[in-house]
């Protein structure tokens, strides 16, 4: 090897599952000479590769083919400037600082509590002091911006009371020190702090992991195009470089990377994904294709129009942002209880300091027991309530295979009373199924299995799925040949057997494929997208839960009607997105806090404007993106779990509200009459927020 | 008296031990794969030698 620049890349890679995985990407990749170095992330399901420039993304995806395991490339530079992992990181640094300044101040607390007396006390708040300002002015900043910027703005939130308490505390410990007092709060400030922090950290750290699962995911399709320059010769190029004018030569199963016009050749393509419409639509030379879409047929040369962030419609992208707005006016149930207690805090902790100051107190005295009042209902308990809860809640979904995008979204997905479902991709796998695969004997699967296993088109694998289902094993056959557009050929037994599109013009527009030996036809396999495995259980368990279901789809009536039969649903069908968008508006309008489900770039808005939205992972980028929660795997089950664990969470966030409120109640007269000594405080503060931390995690049972 | 002028720098040096030791696990990545840590002892041959 030369001293070649070696170019880094990440890769998704969703199968790694166990140690044996690890050791065989990490030395099988290196086998491939132009890799010099491979790591793999198990937390996050990624490779890191460091390989030489001239290793084409194709190879490098076929390395991992080779052994065994998918890759779906990820932006080439590693999102180490994610901003949201960098907050992550800022205060996960606040929190070990102040915990380390916590527990050393509580050492020297203790020997004070227990009696230390003169220049030792002394000694003691002295060094307090030293570590606990330092900490004070690196922990806290986050608060104190926060509370700057809503001061400035002349509102108050949760951390302008955290900021004067903790200011105010500080001044006065310092206070007491200086002049040989016996109380000083260094401890308190230092843990109302920590506590607060580990609260921000978990809420950070719940956001951060589901974009990351979502990023993962994004990445999963249209990831580039073979495109064919002046002098014929084709490379492969990722999806960020192409450009209006290129030609892409889509092979059979590909999706398009970008919209254009057909050039050359004519196929099929499957549009559920961008209409939800089910039928496969012929296109031919001078039609208009759109990213997102699936080849089905023969290889089409496609004339660039748009890439990248161009290529959703106009159109939708405007309906989506129009109908987020609603979205965002929704207020999280910390800052509601927030706009309440702020004032009140505030209020309590003046009328302690006028009270004493009236009762001929002295000034010091007065100041010191409003200081109390402030560190007692500082919302140490609050703050931890909501995310500890919601953390617990969204890792237990997570094993579980739903990805919540952050906390707000877990509070709405509580509040939903009504399900609007798009059919395609959402109540159906949203791919072909073949269907009564049963009527053929074992000897003809057997022989499809075996032409079938050597495609990657998507009808072949569908059969491959199908009949590996059961035990089937697949024959022997030699030189096997695959003709683009045509299908799969092999020699067996003396013949020439075929597998691909019926010679016979007998099965309309549905997908079919035949199986052919010395060109007699001996069998035709049917494919039909098929509902989810347990979308009756599924509805009927969003009922029980007091979810009416309705179906909203952008396919035909003849369609529709079927699955609305078979789950008994009622449907409206043929909507276009702005129908979509109207509905809910209609049903919003009503009363009623929608849960939209649904897939596609034609559900998008409607995913935006859903009071909660979920979207399966295999819906388009725009329905990902829109969605506030994902589900992986042919299931719909996790749609219901999500919806109970989130109303178990928002259960849970009220019950840890209500110790909070109590616990306030017995602490602030304490406070009052000046019977909150730093040790009393270190107690009640410790004391509630275990108790809250300790009741999130009861959700950790609730979903076995 | 005298037991202390030893006693607490030591106390705080440990602490600040262990401080400096949690941010440089950070900065060096020790704690960006966690799970993957727990199942790399089951790696037979760590790949360092020729890396």
């Amino acid at each position: 090897m030369t001293a070649a620049v070696l170019i880094e890349r990440d890769f998704a890679v969703p199968d790694i599952r166990c140690a044996g995985c690890i050791a065989k990407l990490e030395q099988g990749l290196l086998r491939d000479r132009r890799i010099a170095a491979a790591r793999v992330n198990f937390t996050e399901k990624r490779v890191h590769l460091s390989c030489l420039p001239d290793a084409e993304m194709p190879d490098l995806i076929g390395a991992f083919t080779t052994l065994g395991f998918e890759a779906h490339p990820i932006g080439k530079t590693p999102d180490d400037a994610d901003p949201g992992a960098e907050t992550s990181r800022e205060l996960l640094r606040a929190v070990a600082v102040s915990g380390f300044a916590m527990m050393n101040i509580m050492l020297l607390s203790v020997s004070v509590w227990s009696g230390a007396m003169g220049a030792t006390r002394d000694l003691f708040h002295w060094l307090s002091a030293l570590i606990a300002l330092p900490t004070v002015a690196y922990a806290g900043r986050t608060f104190f911006r926060s509370a700057w910027r809503a001061v400035r703005h002349g509102r108050t939130n949760m951390d302008v009371p955290i900021s004067i308490g903790v200011l105010l505390v500080c001044a006065i410990s310092l206070y007491e020190t200086a002049t040989g007092g016996p109380h000083a709060y260094f401890d308190g400030a230092a843990m109302l702090l920590f506590f607060l922090l580990c609260g921000r950290w978990l809420d950070s750290v719940m956001r951060d992991r589901a974009r990351g699962g979502v990023t993962a995911l994004l990445r999963n399709m249209g990831t580039g195009a073979m495109v064919i320059d002046g002098g014929g010769r084709s490379r492969w190029v990722d999806a960020t470089v192409i450009e209006p004018d290129m030609v892409m030569l889509v092979a059979a199963g590909e999706r398009l990377a970008a919209d254009g016009v057909v050039v050359g050749g004519s196929s099929r393509l499957d549009l559920s994904l961008l209409t939800g419409e089910s039928a496969p639509q012929a296109v031919h030379p001078d039609d208009r294709v759109h990213a997102g879409t699936l080849n089905l047929d023969a290889p089409v040369h496609v004339r660039v129009t748009a890439a990248g962030g161009d290529t959703a419609l106009a159109d939708i992208a405007r309906l989506m942002g129009e109908a987020a707005q609603g979205k965002s006016r929704y207020v999280r149930i910390a800052d509601r209880a927030a706009r309440l207690y702020a004032p009140a805090v505030h209020c309590l902790a003046i009328m302690a300091f006028a009270g004493w100051m009236i009762a001929g107190a002295g000034w010091h005295h007065s100041l010191l027991i409003a200081a109390a009042v402030l560190i007692i209902t500082c919302p140490c308990a609050l703050g931890l309530a909501v995310p500890a809860a919601q953390i617990v809640a969204a890792g237990a979904l997570m094993r579980r295979g739903v990805l919540i995008k952050d906390g707000s979204a877990l509070e709405r997905l509580a509040e939903v009373d009504l399900a609007l479902v798009d059919k395609t991709g959402t109540l159906t796998l949203g791919r072909p199924e073949a269907v009564d695969l049963d009527r053929f004997d074992i000897g003809i699967k057997s022989l499809i299995l075996a032409l079938a296993q050597a495609s990657r088109h998507p009808l072949s694998e569908a059969l491959t799925r199908g009949i590996s289902a059961g035990d089937t094993r697949p024959v022997e056959v030699t030189s096997l040949r695959e003709t683009p557009g045509f299908g799969v050929e092999a020699r067996w037994a003396g013949s020439i057997v075929t597998l691909g599109r019926p010679q016979g013009g007998d099965v309309g527009d549905a997908l079919a494929t035949e199986l052919a030996v010395d060109g007699k036809s001996v069998a035709v396999v049917r494919f039909a997208d098929r509902l989810r495995p347990d979308a009756h259980a599924a509805i009927d368990a969003l009922r029980g839960e007091g979810l009416d279901a309705m179906i909203l789809s952008g396919d035909r009536a003849e369609a529709v009607a079927p699955v609305a039969r078979a789950l008994g649903l009622t449907a409206q069908t043929a909507m276009s997105p702005q129908d979509k968008l109207a509905a809910i508006e209609r049903q919003a309008g009503l009363g009623h806090k929608v849960l939209m489900l649904g897939d596609g770039l034609n559900d998008g808005p409607a995913l935006a404007a859903g009071h909660a939205s979920m979207a399966p992972g295999s819906a388009s980028d725009v329905g990902k993106n829109a969605a506030d929660c994902i589900f992986l795997g042919d299931r719909l089950m996790p749609v219901v779990d999500t919806i109970r664990m989130a109303r178990r969470t928002q259960a849970i966030v009220r019950q840890n509200f209500m110790a909070a409120i109590g616990y306030n109640v017995v602490a602030v007269p304490l406070a009052f009459m000046g019977l909150v000594t730093p040790l009393v405080a270190a107690i009640a503060m410790s004391g509630s927020s275990l108790i809250v931390v300790g009741n999130a995690l009861r959700l950790k049972r609730a979903i076995r | 008296m005298n037991g202390l002028v030893f006693l607490i720098p030591i106390a705080l040096g440990l602490g600040l031990l262990g401080l400096v030791a949690f941010f440089w696990s950070l900065r060096s990545g020790q704690l960006e794969d966690l799970d993957g840590a727990a199942l790399r002892i089951f790696v037979e041959d760590e790949e360092e030698g020729e890396a």
